[in-house]
């Protein structure tokens, strides 16, 4: 395929992709217009890419629908996190529900606060209340907050044409919004945290039954998956839109380089490896007493409990002890870096996918000692060398001085300078240097900016990405900063900027925004990495 | 966060230390009145302020909390820069932690201005059962370095307000007395060999960065 074609693949995987998602865009509108902005509501959704809004980074060849769709993003998403307290009812609705249209007569009176940024909603819990009762987090399952998760398939064009169609019928029932917001308004308000606790993409457990087009997916994959040599280009290809969570154990370990694809060759890699690691455990874990290792040990040990402090999961000694073995085997056998804290971090998500296999709930309140053995360990090897693998391309973001972390900064810095010339400024009006918040952006992957689902799904596309968690991160990082842009815009001053970029309100992010960030990173690549007649010096 | 009321002054302090001795815990503590069991581990540097009424003025505590571990030391040395003042903060139940504090000394002179403000603070008191640095031992240290010194404890809340306000005045002091510029964005620098004249913006640039 040349490289033309699959970019207008993927760029129109893209668009299409953010078709499926008027629906959910709509949701998210709806929870909007039900708190009184009606005119826009409206009006974004019949004018989705019709709108002509002037948009950062401007450049010749930027598509109109990709533009239209940036300029209303940062107003909706805007909108729907400020405003959402208990957004995750949202979801009570099911599809019918948004065929109701906007009914401004219906409303509630607007409630319009400041441009502050919502005490209610800091991305860390940190510097938040203290965390939910275990009543909270068993959140019930009809209560979601997750928009439901769409994305291109081969469908192509004509998904985008099935709810396009929907968005019109969309001004046809005025009945069901007054249902809606009775429902809406009938309902406890409820606490925000579980959110951060709700790790899986989808809540297996009394979850609505799968769409077509989710199902028709999980089949692609597992026809791709049962095939004696894994096609891994396609693999890429369909898991660059996320991965089904039946099947991402297996695709993960796959696109990792860690599962072999052949098919035969599978079981004796994996008891290799897994061998290997715990006579890894048998040679040196004893050895954390030592003179040379016991500050490395120290540190892991102290690092633990405070690495996902709010899900329970991690509070279980025998995960602890998983990732302080994990973490202290990596860090002697990488002495060019050794431990440093954001590592821990990074275990998390390839334990929780490997993990997920054997759990049909909640992953988050899963007791794993009740596991056997054996799984136990091989979730725990398993979760070692993929960890490694992916710590083998950023290695030099921890290596003295960090200057893999210096770099990418400052080729955030550069980009951002090129595609959004008022943040820009604004930064350097009021002094705001970027290493102050995209040091922790660059350290931990996002981790500490996106709740944990969305870190999930992230890593689908960095995998599926060519050198995803170092190259395709940074456009990431400049399409997650620009999502902001009227917020830090409406700073007055260092104080206020500083305090929005490290609690950015991402704490109700799920699948649909993050696929919508990854469309615009992916543009933002396309643009400057891969057309270099585009990028000026 | 906007920041509408106005302020005389805007003061940066660091916090500094070892890791898992507190800092976190005690800037939450002050700028938030809260103190969390479920805190993670700081990565870079995290950032709060803080408004308080001095003698009349209104001053803006900016707080820098950085990490500990040592790896981090190449970015976070950056971050010193136009600090007037520093919590140097240590375990008192954890004795290495106290050993550290010379070092951290070293460093904070390395990069920050010489007239820096540093109180010395041995948190955790909540713990007095499990003490394995002496009170006296620790305040005869300070006083031989002129430094400030106090003991709190952020889970109780114990003197946290105390050390803040100390330092904050301190500085204050110190601004009082001597010939200062006022930087761009009206952070502070003791640097005296500055001149006062206000409309010099090449001069402010380089002092008072918020770096």
């Amino acid at each position: 395929m040349s490289k033309r074609c699959c970019w207008s693949q993927k760029i129109q995987d893209g668009l299409v992709y953010r078709i499926g998602h008027v629906q959910l865009v709509s949701n998210a509108l709806r929870g909007v217009r039900l708190r009184g902005f009606p005119s826009m509501a409206t009006d974004n959704r019949i004018h989705f890419w019709r709108k002509n809004a002037k948009v950062p980074g401007r450049f010749p060849k930027d598509t109109p629908k990709a533009n239209n769709l940036k300029s209303k993003k940062a107003s909706s998403f805007h909108e729907f996190a400020r405003s959402t307290n208990d957004a995750w009812d949202i979801d009570d609705e099911e599809d019918e529900d948004f065929l109701a249209p906007i009914h401004p007569s219906s409303l509630p009176p607007t409630l319009h606060s400041t441009h502050q940024v919502p005490p209610l909603t800091p991305q860390q819990p940190i510097n938040t209340t203290t965390g939910p009762g275990p009543a909270d987090r068993l959140a019930p399952p009809t209560a979601e907050v997750r928009l439901q998760h769409e994305e291109a398939t081969d469908c192509g064009q004509i998904n985008g044409r099935v709810v396009v169609k929907s968005s019109s019928e969309a001004l046809l029932n005025t009945n069901t919004v007054r249902s809606t917001l009775q429902k809406q308004q009938s309902l406890p308000v409820r606490p925000i945290i579980p959110l951060v606790a709700r790790i899986s993409d989808q809540n297996s457990s009394g979850a609505p039954i799968m769409t077509v087009r989710d199902k028709s997916r999980l089949d692609k994959f597992k026809y791709l998956l049962s095939c004696p040599n894994s096609d891994l280009d396609e693999l890429r290809k369909h898991s660059w839109s996320g991965i089904p969570r039946e099947v991402r154990p297996i695709t993960w370990r796959l696109l990792s380089g860690y599962l072999p694809v052949n098919m035969e060759r599978r079981d004796l890699v994996l008891k290799r490896k897994r061998d290997e690691y715990f006579g890894f455990i048998e040679q040196y874990y004893h050895s954390r007493t030592d003179e040379t290792y016991k500050d490395t040990y120290r540190q892991i040990h102290i690092d633990i409990p405070r690495t996902n402090p709010l899900i329970p999961l991690f509070q279980q000694p025998a995960v602890q002890e998983v990732f302080e073995r994990i973490l202290f085997i990596w860090a002697i056998r990488h002495p060019a870096s050794g431990y440093v804290q954001g590592i821990n971090d990074l275990v998390t998500p390839f334990f929780v996918v490997f993990l997920s296999e054997f759990v049909e709930e909640d992953v988050e309140n899963f007791d794993v000692a009740s596991l056997p053995l054996d799984t136990q360990r091989n979730i725990e090897a398993d979760s070692f060398w993929c960890m490694t693998k992916l710590l083998d391309g950023i290695q030099d973001n921890y290596t003295f001085a960090q200057p893999g972390i210096q770099n990418k900064v400052k080729a955030l810095e550069e980009l951002v300078s090129r595609i959004d010339e008022d943040i820009h400024n604004y930064f350097k009006r009021y002094e705001v240097e970027y290493l102050q918040f995209a040091f922790r952006w660059m350290n931990n992957l996002l981790m500490r900016e996106l709740p944990l689902r969305c870190t999930i799904r992230l890593w689908d596309t960095y995998q599926a990405e060519q050198e995803g968690f170092s190259h395709f991160h940074l456009y990431v990082c400049a399409a997650f900063l620009i999502e902001w842009r009227k917020e830090i815009l409406s700073m007055v001053d260092f104080q206020g900027l500083l305090m929005l970029l490290q609690n950015l309100p991402t704490i109700h992010w799920g699948n649909e925004e993050v696929g919508l960030l990854l469309a615009e990173a992916y543009r933002l690549k396309y643009m400057f990495a891969d057309a270099p007649n585009h990028y000026k010096r | 966060m906007g920041s509408d009321e106005a302020y005389n002054f805007v003061f940066k302090v660091v916090l500094i230390g070892e890791s898992g001795v507190g800092k976190s815990n005690l800037l939450s503590r002050f700028t938030k009145n809260e103190f969390n069991h479920d805190s993670r581990t700081t990565i870079g540097v995290e950032f709060s302020t803080r408004t308080i009424h001095l003698k009349g003025l209104i001053i803006k505590a900016q707080i820098w909390d950085t990490a500990g571990l040592e790896r981090y030391r190449a970015i976070t040395s950056a971050y010193y820069r136009g600090a007037v003042g520093a919590l140097l903060v240590y375990d008192i139940t954890k004795h290495l932690t106290y050993e550290s504090v010379e070092r951290w000394l070293k460093e904070l002179y390395d990069h920050a201005d010489p007239h820096i403000v540093v109180m010395v603070v041995g948190n955790k008191t909540d713990l007095g059962s499990e003490r394995s640095v002496p009170t006296e031992e620790a305040k005869d240290f300070a006083e031989k370095n002129g430094l400030l010194f106090l003991e709190t404890s952020a889970l109780e809340s114990t003197n946290v307000e105390t050390a803040f306000q100390n330092v904050l005045g301190e500085i204050h002091r110190k601004v009082s007395s001597k010939e200062v510029t006022r930087g761009s964005i009206s952070a502070v620098s003791l640097a005296s060999h500055i001149p006062r004249a206000a409309g010099d913006p090449e001069e402010k640039k380089s002092c008072c960065r918020n770096l």
